[in-house]
């Protein structure tokens, strides 16, 4: 018996011995995924190298008063990020304005209202305008959006707010053509609800639907239920989505550059062209040389900070209450 | 946020009969809430009835044959443009796939309780948000001033930029969902982690994985701005070693727009359409995909 | 479960006796076991004879399964976990950092809780280890995942659907792919994890008929919340309870006449 399943265990650890699965190969693979991964982190700090050295001309030369500054002379070489830093921010500011109430209008509808056979394609459409390229948004908002824009809002709007204080100056056209930092905001906004919108759904969905069924068991309204449990409920994540929807707006290039109107000058009223970080760097990049081009990677490198900041603090409020 | 706060608050309302107040603010809600759909799928719907109206205007043979024609001349296509875009969403995919799905497969499969890993996985999610006109400025200082020329590689690296971490984050989300209990019977059976991964997990995640490699090619097939500073555009056939400018849709559509002639306006519209057809199509069948069993 | 009674001698009468003077095959030698800081096995020691049938049993969190993961090193895949002591397997201790863990596992075959079939046609499921380890010629090849489909008692019903995938097949058929798959590697020793816990009584009555058959080739361990599975198809059976052996002894004794009053409270239902 026991000379038996000795020979059999030799016998199995020779046939063994013929092929085993090589731990070089199992090395190299794995070294293959971890350089990989480590590519992604790379890209990222190859991304910050490149702005900050391409924009650290430009920093040294105007230092601190590049933020300060509202120039932007090609002649006399004189360059400053502020108009573009405050169209920037306005016209992000103005698309959370507009695009905020819609996106949590659609994610209530979506997740409370909408009857169930309407739920898949409704969504479908929404997240089809993620979809969308922002160059399309850009000609969509320049050649439909624009005029309209035009002759029912900002010549309307002019005539009657024109003399009156502070909205005299803020919401008056000088040229009513449609483009400015305002329809870019608008732009920006229907450009971000698909995100905002369809993380919030995905937060509200989480909501376990004992905690709602409870809420309208005691005789709540869809309002109530809303406004007291849901939204309570997912606010974190909610800023979270809207943080990352404030970060896309940031950054978005073509649809602006289309309809923001490209002005170098600040201007008081919403109505006026203007330009952000992303649409000078697009227009002026493959022209520039010089100083020029060292202006516009520092504003690339601003561009890429206050993003930075913005996305980094989405990500931890969206991921907490993943995690949770 | 105390999960019973919410509901005591409610409690607290309920014995109040529903008076009037409340009933409006209900309505109130409902209907913006309707409305706020309904603006999404109008902005939708009007995009789409502009890019067939003017679109399909310029749609001729010569469209897919010919190449872009000079400023004010009639006639000509977009067939240089739409080989172009081809070709660097070509080499964007093909630079991203393999990096992504490794990356995503260490951050699945090895580095679930490293720290490196988190770090990784959070600065994914940051770039896979970061605004694609840096990632323009990122190529041209790696690729196109050392090379003292732009390009249809640089344009396809800046592209890949832009769908690796895509394709990281779904890689990761989709081998996560495979269950431990077959790596473990993997390795139950003496296959090393490489051998798993290979045969076993991505098998298993195949559907969701491919899924995000189509997702995307969604994403870069309409990406104009980082092609600016890479690729740039030409008009007319570029040359074979893709050096020099490359035509590509995006770029074409951008320049072509904004131009005063009436012919490249049109050649315009035909491209938009065409292009967004093919990105929406691309959306669908990816989420057609995953919706397949198979994706677990 | 509480009022069940002791297992009868009818049931155990089925089955064939405990062989005392079979050699031993794995030898636990003062095994300690940790996940992280929780002290999740206590000082076990244990022999397991060639082929014979040993059951752990104890109530849930006992270590049971713990114990027979310690015995493919399956546990080395979270690197929170460690085993600390001796096992033998025929002689070589298996914790030894040099051993290789891949042909550690095509000795010692494991199968699960609930099937892991993996998402490929039936064939590659059960040659998956045969290509790992053998460079074996088609035809060979054929005829090795046919011997272990046949000794999985699966042939029958997959013999026209080889290529169809694994996945198709119902709960205890993919259960019973696995075991072929396990076997099909001739392994020493198989080691079975609640195999029949996700199962219907029908399924579950045949992996025992196939585990007896088994016992005629291999050295099997088996880890079951089941008493009376214990009682069916073991030869022998170790107690375990709050990570420590208890008792163990033929399958007979331990259930006809414990020695630990431990070990006849759970036996009889008391607790557990």
């Amino acid at each position: 018996m026991t000379a038996l399943t000795e020979q059999i265990a030799l016998a199995r650890t020779e046939s063994r011995l013929r092929k085993g699965p090589s731990p070089g190969l199992d090395a190299l693979f794995r070294g293959a995924a971890f350089g990989s991964a480590l590519l992604v982190l790379l890209v990222l700090v190859g991304i910050l190298i490149s702005v900050f050295y391409g924009g650290w001309p430009a920093f040294r030369e105007f230092g601190f008063g590049f933020l300060t500054s509202s120039a932007w002379n090609i002649g006399t070489e004189q360059y400053g990020a502020l108009v573009a830093i405050i169209g920037t921010l306005a016209s992000a500011l103005l698309a959370l304005m507009i695009g905020v109430p819609l996106s949590l209008g659609i994610a209530v509808y979506l997740t409370q209202l909408c009857p169930g056979w309407a739920r898949k394609p409704v969504g479908m459409t929404i997240e089809l305008l993620a979809s969308v390229p922002s160059i399309i948004y850009g000609m969509w908002g320049l050649f439909i959006f624009a005029p309209l824009f035009a002759r029912f809002v900002q010549v309307p709007v002019s005539n009657l707010v024109e003399g009156l204080p502070i909205v005299g100056t803020l919401l008056y056209a000088r040229v009513p053509s449609g483009v400015g930092i305002l329809t870019a905001g608008i732009i920006l906004a229907i450009m971000i609800v698909p995100f905002v919108a369809s993380i919030t759904r995905d937060m509200l969905d989480q909501i376990p639907t004992m905690l709602r069924e409870s809420a309208y068991g005691i005789g709540c309204t869809t309002w109530e239920v809303v406004r007291h449990v849901l939204v309570p409920q997912a606010s974190v994540s909610i800023i979270g989505a809207i943080m990352l929807g404030l970060g896309r707006a940031l950054g978005e290039t073509m649809a602006v550059t289309f309809v923001i109107g490209n002005a170098n000058r600040l201007s008081s009223s919403i109505f006026d062209p203007g330009s952000t970080i992303a649409s000078r760097i697009a227009n002026e990049f493959n022209e520039a040389d010089g100083m020029q081009l060292n202006a516009l990677m520092a504003l690339g490198c601003i561009l890429f900070l206050i993003t930075f900041v913005v996305l980094i603090i989405a990500r931890l409020l969206v991921r907490r209450v993943k995690v949770a | 946020m105390d999960a019973t706060n919410p509901l005591s608050d409610v409690r607290a309302a309920a014995p109040i009969r529903v008076r009037s107040g409340r009933r409006i603010a209900d309505r109130v809600l409902r209907v913006s809430c309707l409305v706020a759909t309904l603006i999404g799928a109008v902005v939708l719907g009007s995009i789409l009835l502009m890019l067939i109206l003017e679109g399909v205007k310029g749609f001729s043979p010569g469209l897919f044959v010919e190449p872009t024609p000079g400023p004010g001349s009639d006639g000509g296509g977009i067939a240089n443009a739409i080989l172009g875009s081809l070709v660097l969403t070509l080499i964007g995919i093909v630079v991203a796939t393999p990096i992504g799905v490794m990356a995503g497969t260490y951050l699945a499969e090895y580095g679930r309780t490293s720290k490196l890993a988190d770090l990784i996985r959070f600065l994914n999610d940051i770039l896979l948000s970061a605004p694609s006109i840096l990632i323009g400025l990122f190529v041209y200082t790696l690729m196109v001033r050392p090379m003292g020329t732009y390009s249809g590689w640089a344009g396809g690296v800046a592209l890949a930029i832009i769908a690796t971490p895509v394709i990281v984050r779904t890689t990761e989300d989709m081998l996560r969902l495979v269950p431990g209990s077959l790596r473990e019977a993997g390795a139950a059976l003496g296959a090393p982690p490489s051998r798993v991964i290979l045969s076993v997990t991505w098998r298993a995640a195949s559907a969701g994985i491919v899924t995000g490699i189509i997702l995307a090619l969604a994403r870069i097939a309409g990406e104009t701005a980082p092609l600016l500073f890479t690729a740039l555009n030409n008009n007319s056939w570029f040359s074979p070693t893709l050096m020099g400018g490359v035509a590509n849709l995006p770029v074409m559509i951008y320049q072509f727009a904004l131009s005063p002639y009436p012919n490249w306006q049109s050649l315009a519209w035909s491209g938009a359409l065409l292009i967004t057809v093919t990105i929406l199509a691309l959306s669908v069948v990816a989420r057609l995909v995953i919706k397949n069993p198979k994706a677990r | 479960m509480n009022a069940a009674p002791a297992i009868t001698t009818a049931q155990l009468s089925g089955r064939s006796q405990a062989d005392e003077t079979a050699p031993v095959r794995i030898a636990v030698k003062n095994l300690n076991f940790y996940y992280g800081t929780f002290h999740g096995l206590k000082s076990i020691n244990l022999d397991f004879r060639d082929r014979q049938v040993t059951a752990l049993i104890g109530p849930s969190g006992c270590g049971k399964s713990t114990l027979l993961r310690t015995f493919n090193r399956i546990y080395s895949l979270y690197p929170e976990q460690r085993a600390e002591g001796e096992i033998l397997l025929d002689g070589r201790n298996i914790l030894d950092q040099k051993v290789d863990l891949n042909d550690l596992r095509a000795r010692v075959g494991m199968v699960f809780q609930k099937p892991t079939p993996f998402p490929m046609s039936i064939y590659d499921n059960v040659a998956f280890g045969l290509r790992l380890y053998e460079k074996l010629p088609k035809a060979e090849l054929d005829l090795r995942v046919e011997e272990s489909l046949r000794k999985a008692a699966l042939w029958d019903e997959v013999k026209d659907k080889l290529k169809q995938s694994g996945m198709g097949l119902s709960g205890g058929q993919q259960q019973r792919l696995c075991i072929a798959r396990t076997v099909a590697q001739r392994p020493e020793v198989i080691l079975f994890d609640e195999p029949t816990s996700a199962l219907d009584p029908i399924s579950t009555g045949r992996i025992e008929e196939l585990i007896e058959q088994l016992r005629n080739e291999f050295t099997i361990a088996i880890v079951t919340h089941n008493m009376q599975q214990a009682a069916r198809i073991s030869q022998f059976t170790a107690f375990m309870y709050l990570g420590e052996l208890v008792e163990f002894g033929p399958t007979n004794r331990i259930f006809m006449n414990p020695e630990k009053r431990q070990t006849q409270d759970y036996i009889t239902g008391r607790f557990g």
